[in-house]
């Protein structure tokens, strides 16, 4: 039974990996927006799990939060946000699909290597889902490189956000108010990232973040 | 001793004939009888290697010194399994070759420019394997390039040929120097020319990576690894074809010899990155290889690329039996090398056919540009015939024995998981996936090299008017087409064969296949993976004919001759057909935008306008332009820069000679 | 006994697999039509178009060569060998150690290779086009599957498809590399199956189709056994996803008779199963641009190195 449990949630970690390389492919907008709410119902069906095999009941209530907010009420209100900048053709990426993909395999060894040396000792599934952790902030962080349109850039920032809290869960013993209050600064800047699109778009009639460049002084 | 002197005195033989060759000039019937000569000898030399193959595994290896050479040193020869094994892979192929000469040497312009080359080029072939000091290995190696380079200089009129033979002259050039310094080394600074006395010896880390380094260019520039790949598809095509078929398939296995007797042999223990060096040269070598060939339009340099291609397989399965060795994992290591060893063979069959095929082609259309052939399965049906088996081969296909050789190279990656390495760790799975990529480009190449050559409509009026080549040419290529079928049904005897040669370098060799029924073989145990060629063969026949008899019996058997129907759009133009631009368009767009720079520019022309549009291909060989373009650049400004020395004043000639003394008197008292 | 009862065992599934490929085509298309609201043709209509297409006369383009009449007997033959060779309701049959998964998916590519060839022969603009996408396609397709292996004979510590079924019967459990496998298999699958998202079984005269433009020229007899190679193809990717990742109640060496029975009704159950979610997916997915296919097929290219990577680079599984 153990064991089972534990693939389960090393499985549900795994499959944090997978959806945020599915991230990585999409180039459409709206596919992009379901994705996301996939990794957000995943990673709460992984924090909920721990909660379970933890016997930790606190943990279900990040995993509320993670299923509410990020997995319906985020998602839903982005959509929205594209619809009234009307940005739902496909996202331009700097770096094409296939390099990317290719990037996004190198991290993922890069933070296997890494975990699976630091921490030597551990147990074997423990260090695994450390490194799928890891793998996801660094996913995340990678499609924020990536991608030039500010949407897929808040999303780039919230999947590194997901990474952080599946390390958090997987780690037994992190206060639930750290967890809360990641929560809540997630919601925090998307509220704040969400004005400014808004005030970008007044500006310079896009959200490209390329054409900020010129205001800044960098493009004569 | 004995093998060793009929070896010897084959080799002799060779060389009489180049000179008979020469003597010989009026005679008309020179070129049946030169080439006659370098079969007989190959065929002598291919039975020593076979038999010293076949003998029992204890044997000592025959070792010989001639009184020749520089004083007090000789020439050392010595015969032992790997010299064996090679000689066996390249008499093979020179008796192809030579078979295929009696035929193709006839079409020839200039005999005279290739006849008394192509015995020398046999021979020393066959030394650069006997040689046991690194003065005769080094005269001989030099011996085959510059027989090789004089017959790549047979059509000298054409300038690209000219251009082919000054590119194959540096790199060759540069190669020998490489190898020069590597047996510096190997050396020491006491040290002894001998082979012998160069195993014995000891080398601290620094040296033992130079060393590898240095063996890594210059056996690797003759065998075409990328980066230094590119006087190789330039000087193979530009060689009559049997010649070609040569250099590409046997000169490369020397080259491959070379490397294995240096790092495996001589070197002792390689530095902990050689494997991943090696694996990381040979992934890079097998993609760019195929890719480039799949670009080219000219059928012969579309196969030389093919070649680097099959290099680059090679060497993987070497760099693998390194990370093996290294973690004293010798049943692996054993594998890994077998495959290498195996795919040497295979390649050395199939390439040899190919060249063959395609010199049957220019012989019977005097073309090589994809985009003027078609339609030869109808001219020259037993060529196209022949060229299918050798494509087949080369595409990793089963039956084939290309497969087999791939199939063990998958296998010995399935073992490296114990590596202990990180970066091996995560370097194996991505070279398995190249390696994988490679076989499945390669056979996509192949179908496109195929189906535009020999299938399809001709496009020019040579192709359209090609008769089938002379019964020599054809008897030439049924030899290795047999061998490919055969290698790939009977694996395990050919792998039994490798044995010793492989318990000679790495101390362990496979099971021994050959007594497992039915020809089936198995690298490491039954339940983990076995293949069986033969019943594989015999299924595909059997449901074939099975499926035949069935139709023939219950189906409608009219058949009726019509246009082709082509959704109804048929066009008796032969240019409406795929060209070898466009049969490669999607793998294009795919993988080479990046790797190629491949670009594609449409110019439509101006409404109202009933001018065509055009459609350009720029493609861009970034390694030429990266690494070769800029050495005539660098050269001519460094020589700007010490221009100025041809007009110093005496004193200030004086002052550098001193200065150079005083230097040099500086670093002999710091040296410690 | 023994050696009869096996060798009884290769036979009859070598004629099983021959009977249930056009049935699960007729089904698979059944269900997309209800899926529809179509009424769609009968269940058996796959076999009545192949008696129809025997029986007519096969016409030939005027300069197609030998290899033309001759590529579908051996793209048959090849095909038909290597789904007699992936275990469908018993494993360790009398032939299984001929080849392994990479022989088999190597199989499929030498029929691959003379299709593709069979494209080009007439000289054809649609001929040409569909066998020069065709191997691109199988140019990424084909590392894809190959690491799909990889990660299965890791896992398994065997290539051999019976070793393997055998061994996730008996360690059944969740694994992330396997998960990654599974996905880029049905990926493969798809591909290779020229089915949505990338290629449409029942398109003709479309611009984007692939299997079809290189089947173009043929008819009759010849037609025929092209169409049943590609039916069997189908029922050998589901078998194989079947008896990898979905092994219960294949009956093992050794087994009982009755141990067979089950095995085969569960095996018809799985194929059911699979025509059933393919025909669901189908209906849920447009097709794709051409070039848009190769980063759908990258994508189980990548699961693959992924799933590869995970065990070499993690040695606790």
């Amino acid at each position: 039974m153990n064991g089972l449990a534990l693939d389960i949630a090393h499985l549900l970690a795994g499959s944090m990996v997978l959806v945020s390389f599915l991230l990585l492919y999409q180039d459409r907008m709206f596919a992009l927006l379901n994705i996301f709410a996939l990794q957000a119902i995943v990673l709460s069906a992984s924090i909920a799990w721990q909660a379970y095999i933890q016997d930790a009941p606190h943990l279900y209530v990040p995993a509320l939060i993670a299923l509410l907010l990020k997995g319906i009420v985020i998602p839903l209100a982005l959509r929205r946000v594209v619809i009234k900048l009307g940005i739902h053709r496909e996202i331009e990426t700097v770096v094409g699909i296939g390099p990317t993909m290719l990037l996004g395999i190198g991290l993922v060894a890069l933070s296997m290597v890494i975990m699976l040396k630091a921490t030597s000792t551990a147990d074997p599934l423990a260090r695994e889902d450390l490194a799928f952790a890891l793998s996801v902030l660094l996913l995340g962080l990678l499609m924020m490189v990536t991608r030039r349109n500010a949407v897929s850039q808040i999303i780039g920032f919230m999947s590194l956000e997901n990474g952080l809290i599946l390390a958090a869960t997987g780690a037994k013993g992190m206060p639930l108010v750290v967890e809360i209050s990641i929560a809540f600064s997630v919601l925090v800047a998307f509220i704040v990232i969400g004005i400014f699109l808004f005030r970008i778009r007044e500006r310079f009639d896009t959200v490209e973040l390329e054409a900020l460049d010129a205001s800044r002084g960098e493009r004569p | 001793m004995t093998s060793l002197a009929i070896a010897l005195a084959s080799i002799a033989g060779l060389f009489a004939t180049s000179i008979l060759a020469v003597a010989l000039s009026k005679l008309p019937s020179r070129n049946r009888v030169v080439y006659s000569a370098a079969a007989l000898a190959c065929i002598a030399l291919l039975a020593v290697g076979l038999l010293r193959l076949g003998a029992a595994n204890g044997e000592a290896d025959a070792v010989m010194t001639l009184p020749i050479g520089l004083p007090w040193l000789g020439i050392h020869l010595r015969m032992d399994a790997l010299s064996a094994f090679f000689l066996a892979v390249i008499n093979l192929g020179g008796f192809g070759a030579s078979i295929y000469g009696i035929g193709y040497g006839e079409h020839e312009e200039s005999p005279g420019r290739v006849l008394p080359f192509f015995p020398a080029f046999l021979a020393g072939m066959n030394l650069v394997l006997l040689a046991d000091d690194a003065f005769s290995f080094l005269v001989s190696w030099e011996f085959m390039s510059l027989a090789s380079w004089a017959m790549v200089m047979a059509h000298h009129q054409e300038a690209e040929t000219r251009r082919a033979g000054y590119v194959y002259l540096l790199m060759a050039g540069f190669g020998s120097l490489a190898l020069l310094l590597t047996f510096g080394l190997l050396a020491g600074p006491t040290g002894h020319y001998a082979f012998i006395t160069m195993r014995a010896g000891e080398h601290d880390t620094i040296s033992a990576g130079l060393i590898l380094i240095l063996a890594l260019i210059g056996a690797g520039s003759k065998a075409g690894l990328v980066p230094l790949h590119a006087w190789l598809p330039l000087a193979h095509p530009a060689a009559p074809s049997h010649v070609s078929a040569l250099m590409s398939g046997v000169m490369t296995k020397v080259a491959v010899y070379g490397f294995i007797r240096i790092v495996f042999d001589l070197l002792g223990t390689p530095p902990w990155w050689a494997s991943l060096l090696v694996l990381i040269v040979g992934s890079v070598t097998a993609v760019l290889g195929v890719l480039q060939a799949l670009m080219e339009r000219d059928l012969k340099r579309l196969l030389a690329y093919s070649t680097i291609e099959n290099i680059g397989v090679i060497f993987i399965g070497l760099g693998l039996a390194l990370a093996f060795q290294e973690n004293a994992m010798p049943a692996a290591a054993a594998l890994a090398l077998t495959a290498a060893l195996f795919h040497a063979l295979n390649h050395s069959l199939f390439k040899s056919l190919l060249f063959f095929g395609s010199g049957a082609v220019l012989t019977a259309t005097h073309e090589r540009d994809l985009d003027r052939l078609g339609g030869l399965i109808h001219r020259m049906p037993v060529t196209a015939f022949l060229f299918l088996a050798g494509s087949m081969a080369i595409s990793a296909l089963p039956p084939l024995n290309g497969f087999v050789s791939e199939w063990l190279t998958f296998q010995a990656v399935l073992l490296s998981p114990n590596i202990p390495q990180w970066s091996l760790k995560v370097l194996v799975p991505a070279v398995g996936g190249v390696l994988a990529l490679a076989a499945a480009l390669a056979a996509a190449c192949f179908v496109r090299a195929y189906g535009i050559v020999f299938l399809g409509r001709p496009r020019s009026a040579a192709a359209a008017k090609a008769v089938e080549v002379d019964r020599y040419s054809l008897a030439a290529m049924v030899m290795p087409a047999l061998l490919c079928l055969l290698a790939g049904l009977f694996p395990g005897p050919i792998i039994d064969a490798i044995g010793p040669t492989v318990r000679s370098i790495i101390g362990a060799q496979m099971p021994v296949q050959s007594a497992l029924p039915w020809y089936t073989i198995i690298p490491i145990a039954e339940s983990r993976s076995s293949y069986n060629g033969l019943l594989v063969f015999l299924f595909i026949t059997i449901s074939t004919l099975i499926a035949v008899e069935v139709l023939h019996r219950f189906a409608s058997r009219a058949v009726r001759r019509a246009p082709a129907w082509d959704c109804g759009y048929p066009d008796p133009s032969p240019l409406t057909q795929y060209s070898a631009a466009s049969a490669s368009q999607p793998i294009r767009r795919v993988f080479a935008g990046s790797l190629l720079h491949a670009r594609e520019t449409v110019e439509m022309p101006p409404p109202g306008s009933s001018e065509p549009a055009r459609f350009r291909l720029a493609l861009k060989d970034v390694i030429w332009e990266t690494i070769y373009a800029p050495i005539p650049r660098v050269i001519a400004a460094s020589a700007l820069r010490l221009d100025r020395f041809q007009f110093l004043t005496i004193r200030q000639y004086l002052s550098l000679v001193f200065a150079a003394l005083v230097i040099l008197l500086l670093g002999l008292a710091i040296w410690p | 006994m023994a050696l009869i009862a096996s060798f009884i065992t290769q036979g009859l599934q070598m004629l099983l697999v021959l009977a249930l490929a056009p049935l699960l085509v007729g089904f698979t298309r059944k269900v997309k039509a209800r899926l529809l609201r179509r009424r769609g043709p009968s269940i058996i209509q796959p076999y009545r178009d192949l008696l129809r297409l025997i029986r007519k006369e096969a016409v030939i383009a005027e300069n197609a060569s030998w290899l033309f009449r001759v590529s579908p007997y051996l793209i048959f033959a090849a095909t038909w060998v290597a789904a007699a060779l992936v275990p469908t309701f018993a494993t360790n049959l009398q032939f299984s150690w001929t080849a392994d998964l990479i022989v088999i998916t190597a199989l499929l590519g030498s029929a691959r290779f003379m299709l593709a060839l069979a494209g080009m022969d007439v000289g054809t603009s649609f001929g040409g086009i569909g066998s020069s996408r065709e191997i691109m396609f199988a140019s990424i397709a084909e590392p894809a599957m190959l690491l799909v292996v990889f990660t299965l004979a890791l896992v398994a510590g065997s290539t051999q498809l019976s070793a393997i079924a055998d061994f996730m019967v008996s360690h059944a459990s969740l694994r992330v590399s396997l998960g990654l496998a599974l996905a880029a298999l049905i990926i493969v699958a798809l591909a290779e199956n020229s089915r949505i998202p990338v290629d449409n079984p029942a398109t003709h005269l479309e611009l984007t189709m692939v299997h079809e433009a290189m089947v173009l020229e043929y008819s009759g007899r010849h037609l025929a056994v092209i169409e049943f190679a590609a039916a069997l193809k189908l029922l050998l990717y589901v078998s194989l996803i079947a008896c990898l990742f979905a092994p219960w109640g294949i009956a093992l060496t050794g087994n009982a008779v009755s141990a067979y029975v089950v095995g085969a009704l569960s095996y018809v159950g799985k194929l059911a199963v699979g025509g059933l979610l393919l025909a669901l997916f189908e209906t849920s997915i447009a097709k794709m641009r051409v070039f848009r296919v190769p980063d759908f097929i990258g994508i189980a290219l990548m699961l693959g190195l992924l799933g590869v990577l995970l065990l070499f680079v993690s040695g606790s599984f």
